[in-house]
């Protein structure tokens, strides 16, 4: 059997993948699945061998933005977001959240987690939910100049500000 | 516990008989996890990952349920000891091609294992015999809530379990089956079976996951989505369309007896005389051959017991296993011996395939037990 790609050297690498239910067959020889990154199969899509399309990828769909955005934590730019297909650091969701909406309905059943919520994140959210609610309070006493009222619900907020730092 | 040590011991998802053993070899469920304080692995420079290894592998370590257990960086892994840990479905193939700053934490029983800077910080996953989904996952998400303990999570309430890659946003978690299908391919109804299980939104890919060969006729079903759904609704839609695969195999099975019971009988019988005579054998030839006997074993032609024969062999016929077992590197040729010789020893008192049977057996003892 002759190489897919080159068409010259045996094929000895036999790749099947199934994309969006459709099954790709490819064959090809050592060199030529060197080449084409095969080994390394996160980078690899034999759609995009075959047919010279890529497929629906995250840098597709994401809407072009300025392309000033640059992640402070770790310096990851648009630009390498749309390469790599991947974030930098966990800030980076913050950093790009525009125009990720969309992107994530399109690839997920919703653009909301509704899962697991890890223990300390569980305590915190109330605390943050909590910590709102006071903060609103606390503008309606300021804006009706009942400071001694106010002066608590500040109070409150202190408090539970120290809990989250200790958390 | 050295590699060797750690070798030694079952691989119990594989010697244990889990439900719907027959035609689900194993369930297995896979959390994505990331830290706050350090970037991401494929973007973090090297110091950044050795620090965060540093911070994440005695966490891991620590854990009651990885100890006893097999930790090591993965710069102190072989190629030849990476590549093992991948045909045991350990680790994944892009982990065996990472170094320095990138860990590996597995139980004794190889149940459970942490990969460590991966794609993310931590790849955790659960392997049970048989159909246990929603048993794997409790028994990782203990772990995982016992190890956000000790570590800060890269959590958002809007998106769940923030990762590297947007596809495994919000729970992170895979969740998936492997399926032994030869009766489903034997009669060409398994494309269908592909592109209906695509519609429903879940993956089917080959024996060593993404990007490879449906070898052996086992095929993996995992969900492809992870935000939007709870935990437990991906793995009950999942746990549906693999019982009702599991219906259609067995059907495909009962309608091959019916309608072609010879050529059945043929394709099984030859299997059989291949493996146990065979001198030279490649890798996705054996593979191919002991898919059949299994069938053979689920059909009752085989004694009990050689259905979990057949799943080791899936194993120990690998590249690495092969070479394992002579403790020497071999050339792809000198593998194909190897690999004969494994194979013939395990199955040597293998009894032939009982002579055909006129009704499919549905509970009955094979006779030379």
């Amino acid at each position: 059997m002759l190489c897919d790609i080159c068409k010259k050297a045996d094929a000895t690498v036999h790749l099947t993948q199934i994309v969006e239910g459709k099954i790709l067959k490819v064959d090809m020889c050592e060199g030529c699945s060197k080449t084409k990154g095969v080994q390394d199969s996160a980078a690899f899509s034999l759609a995009e061998l075959l047919a010279g399309f890529t497929p629906p990828a995250t840098e597709e769909e994401k809407p072009v933005e300025g392309p000033g955005i640059q992640c402070p934590a770790c310096g990851m730019s648009q630009a390498d977001f749309k390469k790599m297909g991947r974030f930098g650091c966990a800030q980076c969701w913050t950093v790009f959240e525009d125009g990720l909406g969309p992107l994530l309905k399109a690839m997920h059943k919703g653009d909301r987690h509704v899962g697991k919520v890890p223990g300390k994140a569980a305590h915190t959210l109330v605390i943050n939910e909590k910590i709102k609610q006071l903060a609103e309070q606390l503008q309606k006493f300021i804006r009706d100049e009942q400071y001694e009222e106010a002066a608590a619900i500040r109070d409150e907020i202190r408090t539970l500000e120290t809990k989250l730092k200790a958390a | 516990m050295n590699l060797n040590e750690f070798l030694k011991n079952p691989m119990e998802w594989v010697e244990t008989e889990g439900p719907q053993r027959k035609i689900v070899l194993s369930s297995r469920i896979r959390f994505a996890r990331n830290l706050c304080a350090f970037a991401f692995p494929g973007w973090a420079k090297k110091p950044e990952r050795q620090r965060a290894l540093a911070a994440m592998l005695p966490a891991v370590e620590r854990l009651p349920e990885m100890s006893p257990g097999f930790s090591a960086s993965m710069d102190s892994l072989s190629a030849l000891d990476k590549q093992l840990l991948v045909e045991r479905h350990l680790i994944s193939r892009e982990h065996a091609a990472r170094n320095v700053g990138s860990g590996v934490v597995i139980n004794e029983h190889e149940t459970l294992s942490v990969m460590i800077n991966e794609e993310d910080h931590l790849r955790m996953q659960a392997l049970k015999s048989g159909l246990q989904l929603k048993s794997a996952y409790k028994v990782l998400d203990k772990v995982d809530s016992a190890l956000e303990l000790h570590l800060d999570y890269a959590f958002s309430p809007r998106l769940g379990y923030l990762t590297a890659c947007p596809t495994n946003v919000g729970t992170g978690m895979r969740a998936s089956a492997m399926l032994h299908l030869p009766a489903m391919v034997l009669s060409e109804q398994i494309n269908q079976v592909i592109q209906a299980v695509g519609k429903l939104g879940l993956a089917v890919r080959g024996l060593y996951g993404e990007g490879t060969e449906a070898l052996g006729n086992v095929f993996q079903i995992s969900n492809q989505t992870t935000l939007g759904e709870r935990e437990a609704e991906v793995i009950e839609r999942l746990n549906k369309v693999v019982l009702q695969i599991i219906e259609h195999e067995e059907n495909a099975r009962l309608s091959l007896l019916e309608k072609k019971p010879r050529l059945v009988y043929d394709q099984i019988g030859r299997a059989y005389g291949i493996l146990t005579n065979a001198r030279a054998m490649s890798s996705k030839e054996a593979l191919n051959l002991l898919s059949m006997v299994r069938m053979g074993a689920d059909l009752g032609l085989f004694p009990t017991g050689t259905q979990i024969a057949m799943d080791e062999l899936f194993i120990l016929t690998q590249p690495a296993h092969v070479q394992k077992a002579v403790a020497r590197k071999l050339t792809a040729e000198e593998r194909d011996l190897s690999r004969a010789d494994v194979i013939r020893a395990r199955l040597k008192e293998l009894p032939q395939p009982r002579e055909d049977i006129a009704e499919p057996p549905a509970d009955s003892q094979p006779e030379h037990v």
